[in-house]
């Protein structure tokens, strides 16, 4: 028996691989038309980590130096689910982000901008058997990038989730919604469609928010999941 | 939601976005310059019990000007020297190394551009229709600042002629000048082995990369 495939990009929802107005893709993408491959044990396998190597500090920022650091604590939490709509248990989540002036901790970030040295903006954690994840974290800032005059990236987060396989590898950014910033970022806006721009976009949750410590923002990931029946025949490559 | 062509409806994947310039913060904080994680995964992933032969995997990632890049991350999976996947997916008999995941993370290094692997030679997986064993190979990710959607490549060894020439996937590549992008050549040094496997972004040499 073949593994059961996992479904293929869905046509018009993910950004293309060269976006102009986003200017480091223009020598970064591939020219070449991908070649589709059909799934084999090597695609339909991927790493499995296990909390052994992970600290409870890993998944809270604002505990990982010696003080608190400065900004708007605040917890964002959410689920990873799959295209089907079932739960991605046990992946592995990363994130990572700018502090609340928005400056990375980063060799590479030498912008005028305070550091603040209780924040390195690094976090991980393991979903739960729902799928569940939870951070805390700062809101970080905003900071301006040389993409164009005038070239500022909405507050976001990075996120960095496996899933079960190779091919559900995803890398994405969260924002806020109403980030007056959204429209003028060339990142956010590379996904073609107004649905899959809002999938992306972290939600205030008043349930999540903790009562004399922080804000709660809620941010659902969905990855690729497997194809229904029936199964997809040779030719369909 | 989207209806699905067998019935049904489905959400689509989250949309992918760039992992910047500075992925290294949250995967590889160790090249950000800081440790705040008490176990960090890397680049160097066999232990000195996992079986197999020991080789090192050495590239640059090359971008459209012909410069190498100095900002990506790597990420590479394979089975081990019995071409088994440390996953409940592959349900071949025989030798499951649980000491061995298969899976290693770096980034091109700041100042060379390098991105260096350690790790052990795979056995060729069983392929397709569960006969035809695929020649040995590595699955590479890479993502970085540029990049809106990781790309997926295979490497395979260069003294693997034989299986090479039969493997089901370099032979979907029609033409046979561009299945060479994927094969890395071996040199040997103080008994020291290393492959080679460069990656160009777009141009002549531009890297086969997989809709995966």
């Amino acid at each position: 028996m073949d593994p059961i495939p996992y479904r293929r990009e869905t046509p018009g929802t993910q950004p293309p691989a060269l976006w102009p107005d986003y200017r480091s893709t223009v020598l970064r993408s591939p020219r070449k038309p991908l070649i589709a491959l059909p799934h084999s044990l090597s695609e339909v396998t991927g790493p499995i980590f296990g909390h052994d190597r992970l600290q409870p500090n890993d998944a809270d920022l604002t505990s990982q130096h010696k003080e608190r650091p400065i900004g708007d604590r605040m917890i964002v939490a959410g689920r990873v689910i799959d295209e089907n709509e079932r739960p991605v248990a046990g992946t592995l989540v990363e994130i990572w982000q700018a502090n609340s002036a928005g400056r990375y901790f980063h060799p590479r970030d030498s912008r005028d901008a305070p550091l603040d040295s209780n924040f390195t903006g690094g976090g991980r954690t393991i979903t739960d058997e729902e799928g569940r994840y939870r951070f805390i974290t700062v809101k970080p800032g905003y900071y301006p990038w040389g993409n164009h005059p005038n070239a500022w990236r909405p507050a976001h987060i990075h996120f960095s989730v496996f899933g079960p396989s190779f091919v559900t590898r995803l890398i994405c950014q969260m924002y806020f919604e109403d980030d007056p910033m959204l429209r003028y970022d060339p990142i956010y806006m590379s996904v073609p469609s107004d649905a899959g721009r809002k999938q992306l976009l972290a939600k205030f949750d008043y349930e999540l928010t903790v009562p004399g410590f922080g804000l709660g923002y809620r941010f659902d990931i969905v990855l690729r999941g497997r194809n229904a029946t029936p199964p997809e025949a040779d030719h369909a490559h | 939601m989207r209806s699905m062509p067998f019935g049904g409806s489905y959400v689509p994947e989250t949309p992918s976005q760039t992992a910047g310039p500075y992925v290294h913060i949250g995967l590889i904080p160790k090249q950000a310059g800081f440790d705040i994680f008490e176990n960090n995964f890397g680049g160097d992933i066999a232990g000195p019990r996992v079986p197999g032969e020991r080789i090192t995997i050495k590239g640059r990632v090359f971008d459209g000007a012909g410069l190498a890049t100095r900002d990506v991350l790597v990420e590479t999976w394979q089975a081990n020297a019995a071409g088994r996947y440390n996953h409940s997916a592959d349900r071949q008999q025989g030798a499951l190394d649980k000491s061995f995941r298969g899976w290693a993370r770096t980034g091109t290094d700041f100042a060379t551009g390098v991105y260096t692997i350690r790790t052990i030679k795979p056995g060729a997986v069983i392929g397709r229709k569960g006969r035809k064993r695929m020649a040995p190979h590595i699955n590479f990710w890479i993502a970085s600042r540029g990049i809106n959607i990781g790309l997926a490549t295979r490497m395979y060894f260069a003294d693997e002629e034989a299986a090479n020439a039969a493997d089901p996937v370099l032979n979907i590549i029609e033409q046979p000048e561009r299945r060479k992008t994927l094969i890395a050549p071996r040199s040997e040094r103080d008994g020291n082995v290393t492959y080679t496997f460069d990656i160009y972004l777009q141009g002549e040499r531009e890297t086969v990369f997989f809709d995966a």
